[in-house]
């Protein structure tokens, strides 16, 4: 295999990469991440596959390029052409419209746009935009969004050496290694004022600068990929999708911190990202990007995977690494800090995955024009994975300091069926709900945190006015109670009590005193527990008690859930006058719960009732009512 | 004496590895993946193997829930229970399974084909509800959607 050593080498391979990357010939790439994947694209892949030998177009895949709630997408370019993309494909179409693609043409049936954007330009030449299809910038999701992290996810072949090398990717290191000093690149750092994407914004420079300074013969960067706030999936997109940036961003900490190894800890539901991951390191290896004297310089990097339990105290610091050592994932105090005692007792630099697809990208661009992005306190993008009661559910990288109205409204295209907006929550089991009226607040670390809330790893989930707070609250607190390690009393108990009383609350069975219970248990857990878990496992349950405190009331003393979430708060019951009798709930009810016949209006019958809403959502005439 | 195809599997996978205790998680994810739980003659095998008392093998074992200390099904379905998939009623994919499949949460079909457990997010949030068997994520799922499935993996 042909070693990458000096620069022309890399031009070489960046010629080859542009030739993929803007073939001669008509292209089709399939975005093939997990999230394609299960909504179809492996079966398009496969079909391909077998039109592949005509010779009349070439096939690759890439990643997931945002917009999650159109998938199957496919990318398809046409010689001197700008690439479309495709999206809501299935087998069926793709097999209708490859007839056109052969011929060179780019057909707007199902066209979602062009990657017209600059990010996307051919190096070499000018494209020609096809016409009749929406541009990049046209489509709102697509509008205000930057894209640094997620720069090449969806656009590029992740299995692809040259295709990372033809986007600009390892000449940052070559630079860094052929003459850059390593306090010069943690200035860089230090300057672009980059902070941590995993979830608490620590300043990565002053990171690196610590663990630089830490007394140790060895040392070792780290890769958090342990991604286990529920709702955000960003690390696995760029690990899919451009596993490269990762790798390159892993050796230029390595270089400025001085360690010659470094680790991925990737949690086990992500099988894709491991494999891909996988590959990736290995071809880096073939090639000698890790190793012995990469570029032919005195540095030695090399990068081991390991994977998750499912336990997800493991993205905390300490716990990630005694995992890593092969014990048990339970936090330590952190009177002696991981920069300078971590992994098997030796200085340790630990980030998240976007962090580091971040560095390589902050060290090329320099840290002064990085900091220009977002706000003054949180330079930069970030990427969030917007779910729940929204239009354009997706990944998005939007600079920092937009607001989040505008994240939900303008990028995520609103609520659908023009529902009302209730609640955004962020930062996972640690943050909190922040409400519609607080909307206008600009996305930031500590902006976030001021409204109860924090950034966290950047899931947001959308609810709508259909959402029970109290239900949240419960759901983050089973969450937590599953996922407290044990070790310290304050987490371990004090989860489980307030657990106990929200099911309680949601049973109907709420007391007077509950809440300032539940006030006075918090603030405990708070304040006594040993790590981030437990400190912030209240939050969820504080902030919606801050917001929504009258749901709560409504519970205890009316025993009524107002968004009719709550079961035991609940009955269905059909109104005779609306009842057409068309029997179809009384098909579809899987408890046989309701009686009626030809022309007789239905009736539910209170014991038998599951309270499953089977005949709510079936029923065309809007004649069940939730009370 | 004869070892059975177990033993032999067990071998093979050991010798995989470095006798390290570092090497504790990753053998045990293994054995867990081939042999599709950890018995106890396993457990102590591992960690002669790796060279850690067999109580740290054992609280390995039993502090991450990807282990388990008695059988699982042969098609392991993961039902996401994350945020997403928990305001997309996901619990109710959970019943739905129950009925299906005729057993509970963790008890693996009388024809060992099956067993469901949950999860917390499979990063698949914009197709909630969703579920993951042996590595395969499904998504946007319906009751119908998943009889369908679990008919495929039947006829398998
Ligand atoms: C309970 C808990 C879970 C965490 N989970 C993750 C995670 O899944 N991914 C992550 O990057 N950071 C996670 N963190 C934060 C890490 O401890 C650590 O701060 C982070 O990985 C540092 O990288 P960064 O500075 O680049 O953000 C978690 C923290 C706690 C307390
Ligand atoms: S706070 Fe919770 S998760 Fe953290 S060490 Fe204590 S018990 Fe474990
Ligand atoms: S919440 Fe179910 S896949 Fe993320």
């Amino acid at each position: 295999m042909d070693k990458i050593i000096k620069k022309k080498d890399l031009d070489a391979f960046k010629e080859k990469g542009n030739r993929l990357l803007f073939a001669d010939s008509v292209k089709i790439a399939v975005q093939a991440g997990t999230c394609g994947i299960a909504s179809g694209a492996q079966e398009i892949f496969d079909f391909l596959s077998g039109q592949v030998s005509s010779g009349k177009f070439v096939l690759s895949r890439t990643g997931c390029i945002g917009l999650c709630k159109r998938e199957p997408m496919v990318n398809v370019s046409v010689p001197g052409s700008v690439t479309v993309v495709y999206a809501d494909m299935t087998k069926k179409l793709t097999e209708e419209l490859l007839k056109s693609w052969i011929k060179g043409e780019t057909p707007v049936k199902n066209s979602l746009m062009t990657l017209d954007d600059a990010l996307y330009a051919n190096p070499l030449k000018d494209l020609k935009l096809p016409s009749g299809h929406a541009k990049y910038r046209d489509i709102p999701f697509y509008k205000k969004q930057e894209k640094i992290a997620l720069r090449n996810s969806g656009f590029i072949n992740p299995h692809n050496l040259s295709e990372y090398i033809a986007r600009g990717g390892f000449y940052t290191l070559f630079d860094v290694l052929n003459g850059q000093d390593s306090d010069k690149i943690i200035d860089e750092i230090e300057t672009s004022g980059l902070r941590g994407r995993g979830g608490g914004g620590f300043p990565t420079g002053r990171k690196w600068r610590s663990c630089r300074n830490a007394k140790g013969d060895k040392k070792y960067v780290i890769c958090n990929a342990d991604e286990g706030d529920p709702g955000a999936y960003m690390d696995r997109t760029v690990l899919e999708g451009d596993p490269f940036s990762v790798i390159e961003g892993l050796a230029i900490g390595g270089y400025a911190i001085g360690a010659n190894e470094g680790y991925v800890y990737v949690r086990a539901e992500y099988p894709l990202a491991v494999e891909t991951l996988k590959q990736a390191i290995e071809t880096a290896r073939n090639h000698g990007l890790l190793g012995k004297n990469i570029f032919g310089t005195d540095f030695s990097f090399d990068i081991r995977i390991n994977r998750g339990g499912g336990a997800f105290v493991c993205g905390e610091s300490t716990a990630l690494m005694a995992s890593i050592e092969g014990n048990v994932g339970e936090p330590r105090t952190k009177h002696i800090h991981t920069v300078e005692s971590g992994l098997w007792e030796k200085p340790t630099t630990l980030n998240n995955v976007e962090t580091w697809a971040n560095v390589p990208a902050v060290v090329n661009m320099g840290g002064s024009e990085f900091r220009k992005i977002g706000t003054k306190g949180s330079a930069g993008t970030k990427v969030f994975s917007v779910v729940g009661d929204i239009v354009n559910s997706g990944l998005v990288e939007v600079p920092m300091g937009m607001t989040l109205k505008e994240l939900v409204f303008g990028v995520g295209g609103g609520i659908p069926g023009n529902r009302k907006l209730k609640a955004v929550q962020s930062g996972g089991p640690s943050g909190g709900c922040i409400p519609a009226d607080k909307a206008d607040i600009p996305i930031d670390f500590d902006e976030l945190v001021k409204v109860g809330s924090m950034m966290g790893s950047g899931g947001l989930i959308i609810m709508d006015e259909d959402t029970c707070m109290v239900d949240v609250a419960r759901y983050f607190l089973s969450f937590l109670v599953d996922e407290s390690c044990g070790k310290c009393t304050p987490c371990r108990e004090g989860t489980y009590q307030l657990k106990q009383i929200l099911d309680r609350i949601t049973r109907g069975e709420g007391k007077p005193g509950d809440l300032e219970l539940i006030e006075e248990i918090a603030q405990v857990t708070k304040d006594c527990s040993l790590c981030a878990l437990g400190k912030s496992a209240p939050n969820p349950i504080l902030s919606t008690l801050t917001y929504f405190r009258d749901e709560y009331k409504a519970h205890i003393e009316k025993k009524k859930c107002p968004a009719g979430v709550c079961k035991a708060l609940i009955t269905y019951t059909i109104i005779p006058e609306a009842c057409t009798a068309c029997g179809k709930c009384l098909k579809s009810c899987p408890a046989s719960a309701i009686e009626g016949g030809k022309k007789v209006a239905h009736r539910i019958i209170p014991e038998k009732c599951t309270k499953c809403g089977i005949c709510f959502d079936v029923c065309a005439f809007d004649a069940v009512k939730k009370v | 004496m004869t070892k059975t195809g177990t033993d032999k599997k067990l071998d093979t996978i050991l010798k995989k590895y470095e006798p390290r205790p570092d090497s504790l998680i990753a053998v045990l994810q293994e054995v867990q993946e081939k042999l599709h739980y950890l018995s106890e003659d396993a457990l102590k095998r591992v960690a002669e193997r790796v060279k850690v008392p067999l109580v740290q093998a054992y609280s390995v074992a039993t502090f991450y829930n990807a282990f388990s200390l008695k059988p699982k099904g042969k098609y392991i379905i993961q039902v996401c229970l994350g945020t997403a998939c928990h305001l997309q009623n996901g619990n109710q994919l959970i019943e739905e399974l129950g009925s299906l499949l005729d057993t509970e949460m963790g008890v693996p079909t009388k024809d060992g084909l099956f067993s469901f457990e949950a999860v917390r997010c499979l990063g698949c949030c914009s197709l909630a509800p969703a579920m993951m068997i042996n590595g395969k994520t499904y998504g946007n799922l319906t009751a119908d959607k998943l009889k369908k499935i679990i008919k495929e993996y039947k006829a398998k």
